[in-house]
């Protein structure tokens, strides 16, 4: 991109969004003077991974091949949230949503659409349970429900020029902000009741007036960008959607708190988020927006980059702080908070990248009007990344207190295939999950608490019957014990015993009394542990054994895995009478444990042997094979009873 | 190692750097002051743009890896020089992040996403099979040195679980079926090369 002249002034800032506008309209579904049609094509993490890029490619050269360069202007933009639908192509303004589009379907779409005028049919996208086929993006019911504030830019703008930001209003926050005195900037902070959208939930505002009542200079902001917990992944989707927001608020905070430096610290696993970064932050130095007297004021503001290195303690922050000095990411107690001793000693605020995304909003449209989003406690958006077994899968963006139900059957298009759903953890490996009977309550910080888990940074997993919710703890434990940094002993050694216990559990060796010391524990580790990773580490396993007491009792009492996923409970067998003695499961078995004579049924499985891969299931071409997690001497005599009736009782699995 | 115990086999390994004088590690980056490879060039560059700023230390061991390809003991000990920290420090930080490997990787790097989303979809399954098909137990790298498997934290493509990055190119929704034929790419490739280097 060019350089172009540097914005001094509100003026100079009005100047150029007069300027770009005209050339964001078609994507704001109005025509421009040139009447051009923009295609805009998704190239976020998840549809560059699905090959966005190979479309938007192949676009450009059939738009030359047909000279429509002139007329059709192709655009990278950031996230639409629909990652499993990618890639997402989005012609403007006609406002036609396609999904799904391959290298191979593009002819078509220039052809047809953006040559003949008409809709391609096949490319748009079908709602599973109806079959209606929706043409506009707000139709579709994945963003029917949606209140998209936050990411309104993220599918919008193309994330690399600063200039179509400032279309969009881009730094006239800054602007506004830099009239006032940093107190008043503070006040309204507090005011608006924005809170840490990392987890916590701590007033933001609250933090700036910490760290703007010291007298030690220079002060610090940092942005925390290192989304560690697994399932979550806003903050991504808006650092690659529209980082300039996350600068913007940066500079808001530093001119409340007297700062003039700041840093992203942001994880290596991130790439395109950091090359993202990297042009927006030399793109706002380049017109002024950051360095020495910003916008004609006094106030000088510069920002950096620190890359972490793989290490999800980092995400709390006194260990981030240390990370970012390029130590140990290891945490300390607090007090001193950061806001008071941080980066190098000195005062430093830290704040997570959606909390800054929202500090822009908030002084645009003001304290009053942001008051007006979300519940009482909890204000404003929050943006949500919905995962696991649900069929639409992506990043969305509701008001506070919007209600479980609506976000997972409403939104998320409800469970797959006839599958029971069984639980939504929230809060990753710090939070809990939450069940049916809790559906209906309003999502915010403090309803979430109550009921055993928390909002955390915003990551929603939903899981169905398909699950062993012991097998969901243990998982979420050996994450916290892998990730434990060794500095306290509670949490270094707690959660290596605790591991210990739940995977006795799920192989079956455990005794009732596991299940008691298994309590006693969490709750030890919970009190004593030094920082966030160590003293949230049991609650999955508190709140499972909450809910899903009855799973734990069926593993250690019956030596039964009810979803069929404890591998070491399981045990396949052979249905006699649907057995046809072809002797492809013996072949197919790695360990030789299947043994019979072709053409005598049946084959038998030496549960000896068998190390339960599942490969003779899998060849079966009769369903012969069946799954289940009974006991053998049991299953043994399921099999005298009819073996079909019984599994389904039972919860065995069938091939069918 | 003879008659020692495995117990202690495990401690004498986990010891990466053995405790040098400074004199001694000072006559040892002399000699190769003298006869600096191109890798030792380009770190030092590296090195020179980092001067003088606070707290770089991480930066500087990411791009000392990409230089090298892993952090080698020698690494390490050239670097704690060059910024004036102690060794235990630099080899401190490189021990706590997954991230720094002190071993050669394979030519190229398999990561299995291991996030919640990834998991809950199958993505130990994907772990797997993979390492059946590269015959792969204990160790991370396949015997022709081409494919190193790792499991990652969450990579954000939750959308699109169960994943896995092979380099910087993610493959999302995999089945246990896909993965010979994306291996099959990366083998191919290689041979490929290598046919090139003999022609």
């Amino acid at each position: 991109m060019q350089v172009k002249s540097m914005i001094k002034s509100i003026k100079d800032l009005e100047a150029v969004r007069e300027k770009y506008l005209p050339s964001i309209q078609p994507r704001l579904g109005e025509a421009n003077k040139k009447s051009e049609t923009h295609v805009l094509v998704c190239s976020g993490t998840a549809c560059t991974s699905s090959a966005s890029q190979a479309v938007r490619e192949e676009l450009l050269h059939q738009l030359q091949k047909h000279n429509l360069e002139k007329q059709v202007k192709v655009i990278k933009t950031g996230c639409f949230g629909f990652c499993q639908r990618g890639p997402i192509v989005l012609v403007q303004p006609d406002n036609v949503f396609y999904c799904q589009v391959e290298r191979n379907d593009v002819n078509k779409l220039v052809e047809k659409h953006l040559m003949g005028g008409q809709v391609v049919e096949e490319l748009l996208f079908q709602e599973p349970d109806t079959g209606e086929r929706q043409q506009k993006m707000e139709d579709i019911r994945f963003f029917h429900n949606q209140q998209r504030v936050l990411l309104k830019n993220c599918g919008l703008i193309n994330p690399e020029d600063i200039n179509e930001y400032i279309a969009r209003d881009g730094y006239f926050a800054l602007a506004g902000v830099l009239n006032q005195r940093p107190a008043d900037v503070i006040d309204q902070a507090l005011k608006s009741g924005l809170r840490g959208r990392g987890g916590g939930g701590f007033p933001a505002g609250r933090k700036w007036e910490i760290a703007s009542h010291q007298e030690i200079t220079p002060k610090y902001v940092v942005c925390n960008a290192d989304e560690g917990d697994p399932g979550a992944f806003m903050d991504r989707s808006i650092l690659e959607g529209d980082p300039h927001a996350v600068l913007e608020g940066m500079a808001i905070a530093a001119y409340a708190v007297g700062a003039s430096q700041g840093y992203v610290y942001v994880r290596a696993e991130y790439p395109i988020a950091v090359d993202r970064l990297e042009v927006a932050i030399r793109q706002a130095q380049e017109v002024g927006l950051l360095g020495k007297k910003i916008l004609g004021t006094n106030f000088s503001f510069d920002i950096g980059i620190k890359l972490g290195a793989g290490a999800f303690v980092c995400g709390e922050e006194t260990a981030l702080l240390h990370s970012a000095m390029g130590a140990r990411g290891e945490p300390r107690p607090r007090p001193p908070y950061p806001a008071q001793e941080g980066l190098w000693g000195k005062p430093t605020i830290i704040n997570n990248v959606e909390t800054l995304a929202n500090v822009p909003l908030i002084f645009r449209k003001g304290w009053e009007w942001y008051t007006g989003q979300g519940v009482a406690t909890s204000t404003g958006t929050k943006v949500f990344s919905l995962a696991g077994k649900i069929n639409n899968t992506g990043l969305i963006e509701v008001p506070m207190g919007t209600s479980l139900r609506t976000i997972i059957f409403e939104i998320g298009g409800g469970r797959q295939g006839g599958h029971r759903f069984k639980a939504v953890q929230t809060g990753g490996h710090s939070g809990g999950g939450i069940t049916e009977e809790n559906l209906d309550r309003q999502v915010d910080y403090d309803s979430l608490k109550e009921i055993g888990s928390m909002m955390g940074s915003g990551g929603l997993i939903v899981m169905d019957d398909r699950d062993c919710m012991v097998d969901i703890a243990r998982f979420y434990v050996e994450f916290a014990q892998e990730e434990s940094c060794g500095r306290c002993t509670p949490c270094r050694i707690g959660t290596k015993r605790l591991l210990e216990i739940l995977q006795r559990i799920t192989k079956g060796e455990a005794e009732m009394e596991d299940l008691e010391l298994l309590e006693e524990l969490s709750y030890d580790i919970r009190d004593a542990s030094l920082c966030g990773l160590g003293q949230t580490a049991p609650n999955p396993v508190l709140s499972t054994l909450r809910y899903f007491r009855e799973e734990y009792l069926a593993h250690i009492r019956d030596k039964h895995c009810p979803a069929g996923v404890c591998k070491e409970l399981l045990y396949y067998q052979v249905v006699e009478e649907k057995c046809i003695a072809c002797g492809i499961c013996a072949k197919a078995c790695g360990v030789g444990a299947i043994s019979g004579e072709k053409k005598k049924p049946p084959y038998k499985i030496d549960q000896e042997k068998c190390v339960r891969c599942g490969a003779c299931l899998a060849k079966c071409p009769k369903e012969a094979i069946i799954r289940g997690g009974l006991r053998v001497t049991a299953a043994a005599a399921a099999v005298q009873e009819g073996v079909t009736k019984h599994a389904q009782s039972a919860g065995i699995y069938t091939n069918a | 190692m003879e008659g020692t115990t495995k117990q202690e086999q495990f401690h004498a390994e986990q010891i990466i750097i053995p405790p040098m004088p400074e004199t001694e590690t000072k006559q040892k980056m002399r000699s190769t002051e003298k006869t600096k490879d191109h890798k030792y060039i380009e770190l030092d560059k590296v090195l020179d743009s980092y001067r003088g700023e606070k707290g770089e230390l991480i930066r500087v061991l990411h791009s000392a890896q990409k230089i090298f390809g892993y952090l080698p003991q020698e690494v390490q000990a050239y670097v704690a020089l060059k910024m004036d920290i102690p060794v235990s420090e630099v080899n401190g930080v490189v021990t706590f992040y997954t991230l720094f490997v002190t071993e050669p990787k394979g030519k190229h790097t398999v990561n299995v996403c291991m996030g919640t989303a990834c998991y809950v979809k199958g993505a130990g399954e994907i772990m797997e099979k993979l390492k059946e098909e590269l015959k792969l137990d204990a160790q991370e790298t396949s015997t022709d040195g081409l494919l190193t498997v790792r499991s990652t934290r969450c990579i954000g493509a939750c959308g699109m679980a169960p994943v896995m990055t092979v380099d910087e190119e993610v493959h999302g929704r995999l089945n246990p079926a896909d993965l010979a034929g994306i291996l099959k790419k990366y083998q191919e490739q290689d041979a490929g090369e290598e046919h090139d280097k003999v022609n």
